[in-house]
């Protein structure tokens, strides 16, 4: 990947983004429901979805394509932002629930008293969405403070996230957590005071998915432009050197742990209104690491390849776990071998692969062919 | 003490489950020497490069630089202290472009903000192309490290020394693996980079140790066995003993 932004790079994802935040929103709004063209309300609150997962899965690059830091629970940082907007959600049900009680449902169904203090700040949606960003950001900070502090790498550093996400997952699981527990939050009626079940609600958080997921994609790709991208490739390729060239390596990773905690957190909360439910399986270890195959067949370390991916992917599982969902698993695990042993650079680096591919076998060709004195064993260069 | 060294280690000590890698090593460098460090395998040479710049910590013992212990600090400030070093295998960024090596290694902040918000200033930019012509790749400027062949690797690794400006330089075995014609040009880029810098030097190749013409300190089992010229050090019946075998120790 060449790193300076080339102006064809420019005008496409300028079209893009137009694309994502104008064109689609327009063709559910203002395209008859008859017309080949309209999206249908149900689609463009799936494709919310699958935006706020290409989110995770932009953060996800950030952390393993760029850093070389693979991470196995970052749908953990998802959740906790998804969480963290869903406390906001269940106050704003007010007395429309079950119970129409000023409490949250399953705190009547518990027999909470009242509700617990550290709810109190979630009637405000400025905070909620400030903890959107900081509760993933601070849980980042102090487990990747506490890892990279101790020198953890590689696979131990992975499982390390695993076995975080895990414990959290078990811990969201009790009701003392004062969290729902397994059920975890649903039954959301309003954000802002708009009703989530109108569509133009849903088309709205779609708009801000799209936004979200553009502007997040600027921001890494900037990061990864100037110096600190560098460093962090640095980090990747050969952590030594960097250490011993001055570099606090360790400062450098913890950095973009906390960054790209925070990114997940964002999807997670603009995830939740769309899919209407937050509940501990989020936190699940094979959640993330489903996540990590979206990067992977979307082509690591590219910004671009994980939004693909995701997507891609996604979309594919919507369709394949209804027409034959006992194999889904098995197709996921089988397509995410397949482009670790073919397609090192997903599908984002087909086309470089498949011109080498052929560049070869034109030369494997000439070399074949009796007019070649010139140069034999050339072909032999991989 | 009497004299201020620029590198001293005194009683330094280092097991490796209870193999004595580096045993009451003393070891004394003046500013702006050239020092050069031979011995056979397993003597402790990169051992010795490791405890200096922090990979490992010494089980016993002191290291000074310019009256700084460097014993309990991290590789990154060691670095900043002005010790550079390179390694044995050439490590440079092979996904990088040659100027971007470089540029990684440049002096200047090495905080997490300033290389988020910092430019290259055409100062650096210099410098960058400075430090190319210096270690001969500017004509590679801007392919990937990858790339090159290992001789140049080596120099390019030289080349982020240089662009730190570090005063001390530790260059582990920079011979290895070059052509004959290689490794003079290696020899004459140290020779040229001594006094404006100090040099340890690790080194087996003896043709290369001679081009060099510094002293030369002999490592065995983690201590140091003599120092002087080569020819001196050569004769020496203990050399020739741990080099040949000739007589078995006791």
């Amino acid at each position: 990947m060449k790193p300076e932004v080339t102006q064809r790079e420019v005008v496409i994802g300028a079209i893009a983004a137009a694309i994502l935040i104008l064109v689609i929103p327009a063709l559910n709004a203002f395209v008859p429901e008859g017309s080949v063209f309209h999206v249908s309300n149900f689609n463009i609150n799936l494709w919310g979805q699958y935006l706020c997962l290409a989110i995770v899965a932009v953060s996800i690059d950030l952390l393993w394509g760029y850093t070389g830091l693979l991470s196995l629970g970052q749908m953990l940082f998802f959740s906790l932002g998804g969480y963290a907007l869903g406390m906001h959600l269940m106050l704003m049900i007010g007395k429309l629930g079950q119970y129409k009680s000023d409490l949250p449902d399953f705190m009547v169904f518990l027999g909470y008293p009242r509700l617990p203090a550290h709810w109190e700040p979630f009637y405000s949606f400025t905070f909620s969405m400030l903890a959107v960003l900081w509760i993933p950001g601070l849980v980042a900070l102090i487990f990747g403070y506490l890892a990279f502090r101790s020198r953890i790498r590689g696979v131990y550093f992975s499982i390390l996230t695993q076995a975080l996400t895990y414990a959290a997952c078990l811990l969201f699981f009790r009701n003392e957590l004062t969290l729902g527990g397994n059920n975890g939050f649903t039954d959301f009626k309003t954000l802002l005071k708009f009703d989530l079940a109108q569509p133009s609600t849903q088309r709205g958080l779609y708009i801000a998915s799209a936004v979200a997921l553009v502007l997040v994609y600027l921001l890494c790709r900037w990061l990864t432009l100037t110096k600190f991208g560098k460093v962090q490739r640095a980090i990747r390729d050969s952590e030594n050197r960097v250490l011993f060239s001055g570099y606090a390596a360790a400062n450098f990773k913890l950095f973009v742990f906390v960054v790209s905690g925070m990114i997940a957190g964002l999807a997670g909360a603009l995830y939740v209104p769309q899919v209407g439910i937050i509940n501990p399986s989020q936190m699940e270890p094979a959640k993330s690491l489903e996540a990590i195959v979206w990067v992977a067949v979307g082509g690591r370390a590219t910004l671009l390849g994980p939004i693909i991916g995701a997507v891609g992917v996604n979309a594919l599982k919507s369709w394949a776990s209804q027409a034959f969902p006992a194999y889904w698993p098995i197709f996921l695990g089988g397509m995410f071998v397949l482009v670790v042993l073919f397609m090192p650079k997903g599908i984002v680096g087909l086309p470089a692969q498949l011109r080498s591919w052929w560049e070869r076998r034109q030369r494997a060709k000439q070399a074949e062919d009796p007019p070649a004195p010139t140069a034999p064993g050339k072909e032999a260069r991989s | 003490m009497n004299k201020e060294y620029l590198l001293m280690a005194e009683g330094v000590s280092k097991s490796f489950d209870g193999f004595k890698a580096i045993n009451d090593l003393n070891f004394y460098l003046d500013k702006g020497e050239l020092r050069t460090i031979i011995g056979p395998n397993g003597a402790g040479k990169s051992t010795f490069l490791d405890l200096i710049t922090g990979r490992t910590r010494p089980d016993v013992g002191v290291i000074e630089y310019k009256g700084t212990p460097l014993t309990k600090l991290r590789e990154y400030e060691i670095y900043r202290l002005g010790i550079g070093r390179k390694f044995q295998t050439p490590s440079v960024y092979n996904d990088h472009t040659v100027f971007e090596n470089i540029l990684m290694g440049l002096e200047g902040s090495r905080g997490v903000w300033s290389t988020i918000f910092g430019r290259t200033t055409d100062a650096q930019k210099e410098r960058i192309h400075e430090v190319l012509r210096t270690i001969g790749l500017e004509s590679r400027v801007h392919e990937k490290a990858g790339t090159l062949a290992h001789g140049q690797k080596q120099w390019l690794e030289i080349g982020m020394l240089l662009a730190q400006n570090a005063e001390l330089l530790l260059v582990d075995e920079p011979a290895a693996g070059m052509t004959d014609e290689e490794t003079a040009k290696t020899g004459e880029l140290l020779l040229s980079l001594a006094g404006k810098h100090t040099i340890i030097v690790i080194e087996h190749d003896m043709v290369f140790v001679r081009q060099l013409g510094s002293k030369v300190t002999v490592l065995h089992q983690g201590h140091v066995l003599c120092d002087g010229t080569l020819d001196q050090v050569q004769s020496d019946e203990r050399v020739i003993e741990v080099y040949l075998g000739r007589k078995k120790k006791h």
